[in-house]
């Protein structure tokens, strides 16, 4: 709560007659003398009145839902301004907070469990009052366990939409029987040379790898195994993306006829009219997504914040425009008609049709593998 | 205080608040770089301060890096010699031409109203399998099916090519109009065949222009990570690309760090031999 509202809400107990003039004007002089003697600290608590938040997400039609139907009416009702930014991976955005000043960035759209966990692990987490936030009741418990497996005693995200990492294939070149008879093998098929695509994620492109070559995802055991399919659908790609805009323009144009693709773009693809067919395989790529407060900012304003973008109506509308399900349980609330027909959604409210990916098995071996990866790629 | 006291503080007065700049914005981040280059990344959380060769060790001996910068140097080479081939011509027509010399000066410089990442994208239209070209191609019956060029080390040059050009053209353009055109007029009155005339008087007068847009190509191209990114195939990389992974992917802020000085060390190198046989004066005149 900044000093404004605080002094708001002393006059309006004043003036109900909850409070006398002798003690109003008492608490009004001694916070008086407060701010006095704290005269050099007074730019810290000046920061505390709070005008603005920042947003950081990934930009795009995601952007454009979250501007209209959430930022702009928390502004109406709040008087705090969301400037939002936008990054293209959680890597790059990572490095940028951390080389930045406390408070410079607020909430930020995050990969689910992943990037929490690394947040975490560099101390940029906080604290959350849940009690701020009574629309997390309205959360599937799946998708906030997967937090609280990270930080048990506290949450520095809320969770907010979900999809997964499926196959995506134009049906002009590849039929629907083909696509469920090969699986993510056929992004190592020497039929489609030329016209596959990837990810130029190192975590994607190993647990398709780990597909091809018929193991766990959360547990591989012949990486060598896994590395040469890498090393076979780089020599077969005809490029890695890095974004989805240039995913979606990738198969739009036809420059590759089938990759990895995420559910909510290739949801956008169709419907504006490409006849792009999105498969998930099994144990294909599920990912949650949230909405993480980074370590020194206004927590306050970022709880009410959270607690307005997950109301049911602003929850709903942002995931139509994004075409990711939101976090929402729908056995709970009802989420519309358009939602239960988007790709990965779970009707059941449990998520346990979808493979997650298991944070600390995953981030335990990042810095050895996104290295080798990186070798991997250009032809070692 | 004297006259020749007050004369002597005079130019360190009027380059101090360049100097601040230059010591603030260039040469303490710079340190902070070299600092970083000697720390340890951890497999998770902050990096591990001291001083660890770790890193300087493996990038000048693991075979990986080593391949990457012989890449990137070849790349640029090859670049600067298309840009040197294409701009020569250009900026002799530029020099030779009488009344229109300024609306094509404009023209050299309209590229530079453009994001850099723009002009880099548009060549997927052009070259794309629904680009223009393909679809000419396809239209005029050369070709039944969209011909695959995008997505190579080809159009990685191009690509620099385009963004480079200018550069060597303004620099040569500079040294050419400096020449007193009459030398190639005295040269063709005592015997000399134009073209005599141009490649032992001309050519050789303008070597610095050449040589100094060369530098300026040579060192942007090899430092270029955008370029490789847009428009190559998944094994196409620049040095710069592996410092950008280092990173940004990688978080491994402390080898990102030595990358980014090794590049710095290399590409400095070559200043410097430029500097030493053909002087710094000839880059500043293009540039100016």
């Amino acid at each position: 709560m900044d000093n404004t509202k605080r002094y708001e809400r002393l006059l309006e107990r004043y003036r109900n007659g909850d409070l006398d003039r002798r003690s109003f004007l008492g608490l009004i002089g001694a916070a008086g003398v407060a701010y006095g003697v704290q005269t050099p600290f007074a730019k810290m608590a000046f920061a505390q009145d709070v005008t603005q938040v920042r947003f950081d997400g990934w930009g795009g039609v995601v952007s454009e839902a979250f501007r209209r139907h959430a930022f702009d009416p928390y502004t109406a009702a709040t008087g705090i301004t969301v400037v939002d930014g936008t990054f293209s991976g959680g890597d790059e955005y990572l490095a940028q907070v951390r080389s930045s000043q406390e408070g410079e960035y607020n909430i930020a759209h995050l990969s689910g469990v992943f990037d929490y966990a690394r947040y975490v692990n560099f101390g940029l987490d906080v604290e959350l009052n849940l009690d701020n936030i009574p629309n997390m009741e309205l959360v599937m418990d799946a998708l906030t366990n997967a937090f609280r497996g990270i930080t048990p005693d506290h949450l520095s995200a809320v969770p907010y939409n979900y999809g997964t990492t499926g196959l995506a294939y134009n049906r002009a070149y590849i039929s629907d029987e083909e696509i469920r008879e090969k699986g993510a093998s056929i992004l190592i098929d020497p039929e489609y040379q030329g016209k596959i695509g990837g990810w130029s994620d190192w975590r994607t492109r190993l647990w398709y790898a780990a597909l091809q070559t018929g193991q766990s995802p959360n547990d591989i055991q012949d990486m060598e195994a896994a590395w040469d399919a890498i090393r076979t659908h780089r020599d077969l790609a005809l490029k890695y993306w890095g974004s989805g805009a240039e995913l979606m323009s990738l198969l739009a144009e036809e420059e590759i006829y089938v990759t990895e693709g995420w559910s909510g773009r290739i949801a956008a693809l169709q419907e504006q009219g490409h006849d792009i067919g999105y498969y998930d395989a099994p144990n294909s790529f599920g990912w949650q997504e949230c909405l993480f407060v980074i370590k020194g900012s206004p927590v306050e304003a970022c709880e009410e914040l959270l607690n307005f973008m997950l109301a049911p109506e602003t929850s709903i509308a942002v995931a139509e425009g994004q075409n990711y399900p939101p976090a929402l349980d729908g056995t709970k609330v009802d989420l519309g008609e358009k939602i239960p027909t988007l790709p990965a959604y779970d009707p059941t409210g449990t998520l346990e049709s979808l493979t997650f990916a298991d944070p600390v098995y995953w981030n335990g071996n990042e810095a050895e593998w996104s290295e080798t990866f990186a070798r991997v790629q250009r032809g070692f | 205080m004297s006259v020749e006291a007050r004369e002597k503080r005079q130019p360190w007065i009027l380059l101090s608040p360049a100097l601040v700049a230059v010591t603030l914005l260039l040469l303490v981040p710079l340190l902070f770089i070299v600092v970083y280059s000697f720390w340890l990344r951890s497999a998770v959380g902050p990096d591990i301060q001291g001083f660890h060769p770790d890193n300087w060790q493996r990038a000048l001996t693991d075979p990986f890096y080593r391949y990457i910068l012989l890449n990137t140097l070849k790349i640029a080479a090859i670049t600067t010699f298309f840009c040197a081939l294409l701009g020569y011509p250009a900026a002799y027509f530029i020099t030779r031409s009488s009344g229109n010399k300024l609306i094509l000066l404009l023209l050299l410089m309209l590229p530079f109203w453009i994001s850099y990442i723009i002009r880099t994208m548009s060549w997927i239209n052009i070259l794309g399998s629904s680009g223009a070209l393909n679809t000419l191609l396809i239209s005029t019956g050369v070709t039944s099916s969209p011909i695959q060029m995008l997505y190579n080390e080809a159009t990685v040059i191009l690509g620099l090519v385009h963004f480079l050009l200018p550069f060597m053209v303004l620099n040569i353009y500079v040294s050419l109009d400096g020449i007193d055109t009459n030398l190639e007029d005295a040269a063709t009155s005592l015997g000399a065949t134009r073209w005599q005339a141009f490649s032992q008087v001309t050519l050789p007068l303008s070597l610095p222009g050449l040589a100094a847009g060369g530098l300026l190509c040579f060192v942007l191209g090899a430092g270029t990570y955008i370029t490789p990114l847009i428009l190559g195939g998944p094994r196409d990389a620049m040095f710069a690309n592996l410092v950008f992974e280092a990173i940004i992917t990688q978080l491994n802020w402390p080898m990102g760090s030595a990358l980014s000085l090794l590049l710095l060390l290399v590409l400095g190198a070559l200043v410097a031999i430029y500097n030493r046989f053909l002087g710094m004066s000839q880059l500043t005149k293009g540039l100016g």
